[in-house]
């Protein structure tokens, strides 16, 4: 479904660019989950970031093909129309476009791009509300403004209600797990849970070993300095949660000497 | 010299033809010349020729600059024939099939055939201000131009000077109408360009209420342009939610002053949205005469183009406790300009005085410009007032997160700029003309987003 190969990528910023990923390799099949966990600033939601198509982000090597297509060659928005989901760190406020105006749009526009017809309101309606129960959304939140005056924990669980909304073939939860208490981290997980089959993949990037207790990974990658230093099963989630990143250090002094 | 040159191009001096044309309009009017309405008239008309359209180098037209306008063969009113528009153009102008209380004006002259007025009764007047004076010439009288004052101001004078025409509504005492009033200008530009002066006259006495939109339309290939006055005196504890929309082509012009009078526990309601026409200038003016009066002035403007458009508004404060908002909000594209200047008064005797205001704008191109400017003086010592004002680009956090979940940049840009300006057509209580609105915005966003 997805390969990065050798992805190299840096930021634009006023003091002058700076590298982030300095050569990332990954291969995510459909039916898997992938963590993606490492300290901060090793370059996890850059990857999201560039995977997902923000601007101010430059592929200086590298490629990435997602079913075939040249991801990279895209814009944001057809890259979501291919079935690419971003459940956002920081989940944007929109002042005066409600929730349901919002994923109402997002859907047709997404069926327009596969020359299908709009969804009926009553068909929408409907999928609303089953999809609403994944995720405990309350209905009187999805006629609010998109995330305006939610609370943390309901933020993040409107990122997971889009996700099943959308129903996309690539899921990239970034951070999903900060912020959350332990209730609602289960809830979260739990939506994500059902939503898993064998034609979706999810890639989970976290600081935590937390929220793989609840979305349990195929594979665990460990990203330090914009590069994957380790990859493993879920097995090593334990280890890093019990031993910490201290094994980086040791990779570091090897790599100094 | 050179100027002379220029202005003398295209062989047409438009303030020599309308002191001309007033001449010749004196001259036809036999024994009405020595009436009250007719001495009215000829001192404005001093005023006009004294001072001439305004200029840039006035402090209140900095930004604007109706030279464009000088060089167009406007006909008057007087001079056209008969507008062959009819009942079938006039359904794409209205906004409800059902109750509404309609006025029709082209070229500035009413239409009985195609107005409607269901509501009149002994309480209400819903007519020409031609046969109101008559029928209603005590109200008349009591407050025809008594707000809208002229001195200082040529575009009222010239107005006030040649009167053809325009609305008069009365509510007595005590009258509460919801069926709405809509009156409904066109200019029609067909063969001639056209120069028109609607003047209308609203008078809400004490306990009444009414819901009035009035808006702009013109039809055909000339210019036009609209030299318009309205002046609402709300009487004590009276409601008035008012709305002006200005709808005309490219090749229009309006300029137009709303003069309202306040009484005191009175309620008034504007709502402003300028998305047609080239050069628009609107003035719009609240006094307050009486204590605990509340105003509240909605703007939008939605420009393309080589668009111009100056809102001008004031809020006068005289009297204690009470309470002004005003909320005016820009989407401005191309190489369009806006301009808001809103000056709040607050006089000596105004204390206990909230007067709030904010202007935001959205430019959409490196070539658009918005001259924002608010003016707060005040001569009291214990007032509340506040103003704001912003200016900047749709955000680009905004415009991520909306495209990550599918929908195209115009789109995403759509929905942004809807939601921005949703809390100004929110003011619009009819929900008929809501609708209609909000379908005319969807047009625009589609030209400004082309």
């Amino acid at each position: 479904m997805l390969t990065i190969k050798n992805l190299k990528a840096k930021i634009e910023t006023s003091e002058g660019d700076k590298q982030i990923l300095k050569g990332i390799n990954l291969t995510v099949n459909p039916g898997e989950t992938h963590a993606i966990m490492g300290p901060n600033g090793s370059g996890k939601s850059t990857l999201a970031s560039v995977l997902t198509g923000r601007e101010g982000y430059v592929v200086t090597e590298g490629e990435v093909i997602y079913d075939g297509k040249d991801l990279l060659e895209l814009d944001p928005e057809e890259r979501a129309r291919e079935g690419i989901f971003l459940a956002f760190q920081y989940p944007i406020e929109i002042p005066g476009v409600s929730n349901v105006n919002f994923l109402k749009t997002a859907i047709n526009e997404i069926r327009k791009s596969k020359g299908e017809e709009p969804m009926t309101s009553v068909e929408f309606l409907k999928m609303m509300k089953e999809k609403a129960k994944l995720v405990n959304i309350e209905p009187e939140m999805l006629s609010r403004y998109v995330n305006v005056g939610f609370s943390g924990g309901e933020k993040k669980r409107n990122e997971i209600f889009q996700l099943a909304m959308l129903e996309p073939k690539l899921s990239i939860l970034d951070e999903t797990d900060s912020g959350l208490d332990i209730d609602a981290l289960k809830i979260v997980a739990g939506g994500v849970n059902k939503l898993k089959s064998n034609d979706n993949a999810f890639i989970v990037i976290t600081h935590y070993q937390r929220l793989l207790n609840y979305i349990v990974p195929d594979f665990v990658h460990v990203m330090y300095e914009g590069k994957i230093v380790r990859t493993g099963g879920k097995e090593l989630a334990l280890e890093l949660e019990e031993n910490g990143y201290d094994f980086i250090n040791d990779l570091k002094e090897n790599a100094e000497i | 010299m050179e100027n002379n040159l220029k202005e003398n191009k295209t062989g047409i001096d438009l303030t020599k033809k309308l002191i001309n044309e007033f001449q010749s309009y004196q001259s036809k009017l036999n024994g009405d010349a020595s009436g009250n309405l007719n001495k009215l008239r000829m001192d404005a008309m001093s005023v006009f020729e004294k001072t001439g359209f305004p200029v840039k180098k006035m402090e209140e037209w900095k930004y604007t600059n109706l030279s464009p306008v000088m060089n167009h063969d406007f006909k008057f009113s007087s001079d056209l024939s008969d507008s062959d528009i009819t009942q079938a153009d006039i359904d794409k102008y209205i906004f409800s099939a059902g109750s509404v209380n309609l006025l029709v004006f082209i070229n500035g002259i009413f239409s009985s055939e195609l107005s409607s007025v269901i509501s009149n009764n002994e309480s209400i007047f819903i007519g020409s201000i031609s046969e109101g004076m008559t029928s209603h010439k005590e109200i008349f009288d009591k407050h025809y131009s008594k707000y809208a004052d002229y001195n200082n101001r040529s575009l009222a004078a010239l107005n006030t000077a040649f009167f053809p025409e325009g609305a008069f509504i009365y509510l007595k005492k005590n009258t509460e109408l919801n069926t709405p009033v809509h009156i409904l200008n066109i200019s029609d530009t067909k063969v001639n360009s056209v120069f028109s002066q609607p003047r209308n006259l609203v008078v809400i006495e004490e306990g009444s209420k009414i819901f009035i939109a009035e808006d702009y339309y013109s039809a055909g290939d000339n210019s036009s342009f609209t030299n318009m006055v309205t002046e609402f005196y709300c009487g004590k504890n009276s409601h008035t939610e008012h709305y002006k929309i200005q709808n005309e082509d490219e090749r229009s012009f309006h300029v137009g002053m709303t003069q309202v009078h306040q009484e005191q526990d009175s309620h008034f309601s504007n709502t402003t949205i300028s998305w047609g026409g080239s050069i628009i200038r609107n003035d719009l003016n609240s006094v307050f005469d009486g204590t605990n009066t509340e105003s509240h002035f909605f703007g939008l403007y939605l420009l393309s183009g080589k668009q111009h458009v100056d809102n001008h508004t004031l809020a006068d404060h005289k009297m204690p406790n009470c309470f002004s908002n005003e909320l005016y909000k820009g989407i401005i594209g191309d190489n369009a300009t806006g301009v808001f200047n809103g000056k709040i008064m607050v006089r000596e005797d105004a204390q206990k005085t909230n007067a709030y205001q904010s202007n935001g704008n959205i430019l959409l191109s490196d070539d658009a410009t918005i001259y924002s400017k608010p003016q707060l003086e005040i001569f009291a010592d214990d007032v509340k007032c506040s103003h704001g004002a912003t200016s900047g680009q749709l955000n680009e956090d905004e415009m991520f997160y909306i495209k990550s979940r599918g929908i195209g940049d115009k789109d995403a840009k759509s929905l942004l700029l809807k939601a921005f300006v949703s809390d100004v057509l929110d003011s619009i209580k009819i929900e008929e003309f809501k609708v209609n609105i909000e379908e005319k915005m969807e047009m625009k966003l589609k030209n400004i987003l082309k």
